[in-house]
């Protein structure tokens, strides 16, 4: 007997010894943490059938396949891309000056297949997690050109902006090296992706809305809705994901989480009650876009924020955004671009009301913090520099870069459907089907 | 008066009636119907040929005078036909004579109505 339980002991030990360097890692795992995390990663990827849906009830009948493929489109797309290259350019160590990341061991993931990082959380949930944000950023952009673009010229689009102006962008903002987390007291201020992902994704989807130009009768010709049902369905779902998008940016399961999730939710219902006031006093009636609309800028504004605000906060965020995108969408249509869904005018304008409005909002223990690491003192209006600055950079750094690329994908492959095309509509012209099948006779 | 009845290629209804609006015939009453005519429509579904019973068509209802008669079929014989040959399936054009129109909000009759 005792022979025996010695012979178990030894071959224990033997196997034990060099096991010991994984079990180490193993035992840092955080469950808890990493389930959250799991759960994110999952909500944000519901984002984007979500905004296929709202942006495919949102355009005419013989453009919603063409529309829900811009969405679908940059899963597929901006998956391949994150996997090679992306992860690696976004949370490498700086090369190039700092204006992306490199890191070997990440290109093809290659390095990470038994990494657990500091936060208990394992690489691979981290890297996808942030991978999904990387998908529905350029998509957010097909909302400014939808009904006329080239499925084609849309493909390479959404993969050259990814590489060149979201991940180096990403790199600056979120990686440990990046140059804007590390700016001023405690770096800029973007918990969940207000420069990152709403405003260069607005930005750049204004540029390309004036680039292409407008839709053909635009504004002469009302182009209403096909579904307004399924753009609610999308609205809905986009709120839902939210909770992933910006609870799971704590990447952590714990206080932080808490608190981006509750200004969440605080912050989109202030922006869908503002935007229904506004509009009800405006117009005399109540709309379901407008309710629609009222929830995506109060959750564009709060994404940057959710990390510092506290309730009373997110609520004025999400009032102040809707009052300013509301103004904005008027403006809109006076200057006379086709936007044609407001990308710019939800994703541009309240990604940049809540960067900055969110200075005025950070709970005292941020502000604290950020003035030992200063050495004493760290006032608001220092903060809202640093904000101002990072706001400012991924304006221009998003414009700039967009209008390049679109200048060179317009002498490559032309960016325009034809006119016939976008006449036919593109569900017919660019894929060969058509949405709303079943209202058919067969 | 006629009623000239358009049945056409659901991919050509924007260029049909800009086409209509261009000729200042603006009036219009746009349907979505099913059908087929002596079409053979073939169409590609999961790599499997299959051939279609019923397919989506868009049917135009004018009422007109009889000065307009012509030039509105004239341009949605112009603007339906794919191509400069026209291709099986671009649809057809029915005329009938209207007896009465009246307008509901006047309670006006006949081509005065219209």
């Amino acid at each position: 007997m005792y022979r025996q339980f010695k012979l178990v002991f030894v071959i224990c030990v033997i196997f034990l010894i060099p096991l010991s360097a994984f079990a180490q890692d193993a035992i840092n795992i955080d469950s808890g943490a990493t389930a959250w995390m799991l759960t994110s990663t999952a909500l944000v990827l519901l984002m984007v059938p979500g905004l296929a849906m709202f942006y495919g009830g949102l355009v005419r009948t013989k453009n919603v396949l063409g529309t829900m493929m811009h969405s679908f489109a940059a899963m597929g797309i901006m998956t391949v891309l994150w996997t090679v290259v992306g992860y690696s350019m976004s949370f490498g160590e700086n090369i190039l000056g700092g204006w992306i990341g490199w890191n070997p061991e990440y290109f093809l993931l290659k390095g990470i297949d038994e990494s657990i990082m500091a936060a208990g959380v394992p690489e691979y949930v981290f890297s996808m997690f942030q991978g999904k944000f990387a998908i529905i950023t350029p998509a957010l952009i097909a909302g400014a050109f939808a009904e006329r673009i080239s499925f084609k010229a849309y493909c390479l689009f959404i993969a050259l902006w990814g590489l060149l102006i979201y991940n180096p962008l990403c790199h600056w903002v979120w990686a440990a090296d990046g140059f804007l987390l590390n700016m001023g007291a405690a770096g800029a201020i973007d918990f969940a992706g207000g420069t990152v992902v709403h405003i260069s994704s607005g930005v750049s989807g204004l540029v390309a809305a004036i680039y292409i130009g407008a839709r053909r009768g635009y504004p002469k010709t009302t182009i209403s809705p096909s579904n307004m049902v399924m753009t609610m369905m999308g609205a809905g779902l986009l709120w839902v994901g939210w909770f992933g998008f910006n609870a799971g940016s704590s990447i952590s399961s714990g206080l932080a989480t808490a608190q981006a999730l509750t200004v969440t939710q605080v912050s989109a219902a202030a922006g869908a009650m503002t935007w229904l006031i506004i509009e009800g006093l405006h117009t005399g009636k109540a709309t379901a876009l407008g309710f629609a609309s009222g929830i995506l800028a109060g959750l564009v504004a709060v994404t940057p924020a959710a990390g510092v605000v506290q309730p009373y906060g997110a609520l004025a965020l999400g009032t102040i955004a809707s009052i300013i995108c509301y103004s904005a969408i008027l403006l809109k249509n006076r200057i006379g671009y086709d936007d044609s869904l407001d990308a710019f005018g939800i994703h541009g304008i309240g990604g940049i009301v809540g960067a900055l409005v969110l200075t005025f909002f950070i709970r005292e223990s941020w502000m604290t913090a950020a003035a030992s690491a200063n050495g004493g003192s760290w006032s608001v209006w220092q903060q809202f520099g640093v904000q101002a600055i990072a706001v400012g950079i991924a304006i221009v750094y998003a414009a700039v870069g967009t209008f390049i690329i679109l200048f060179i994908i317009n002498k490559l492959l032309g960016l325009r459907s034809s006119d016939a095309d976008e006449m036919a509509g593109l569900d017919h012209s660019e894929h060969g089907e058509r949405g709303y099948g079943m209202l058919n006779a067969n | 008066m006629k009623l000239i009845t358009a049945i056409i290629n659901e991919n050509k209804l924007d260029q049909v009636r800009e086409a209509l609006i261009e000729a200042e015939i603006t009036r219009i009453t746009v349907s979505r119907v099913s059908g087929h005519g002596r079409q053979r429509g073939e169409n590609i579904y999961r790599g499997q040929k299959i051939v279609p019973n019923l397919l989506p068509k868009v049917r135009i209802d004018i009422g007109v005078n009889e000065a307009f008669v012509d030039i509105t079929v004239n341009t949605i014989l112009e603007a339906a036909k794919s191509g400069d040959e026209g291709s099986v399936g671009d649809g057809k054009i029915f005329i009938t004579p209207l007896e009465e129109c009246i307008r509901i909000r006047t309670n006006e009759r006949g081509g005065e109505a219209i």
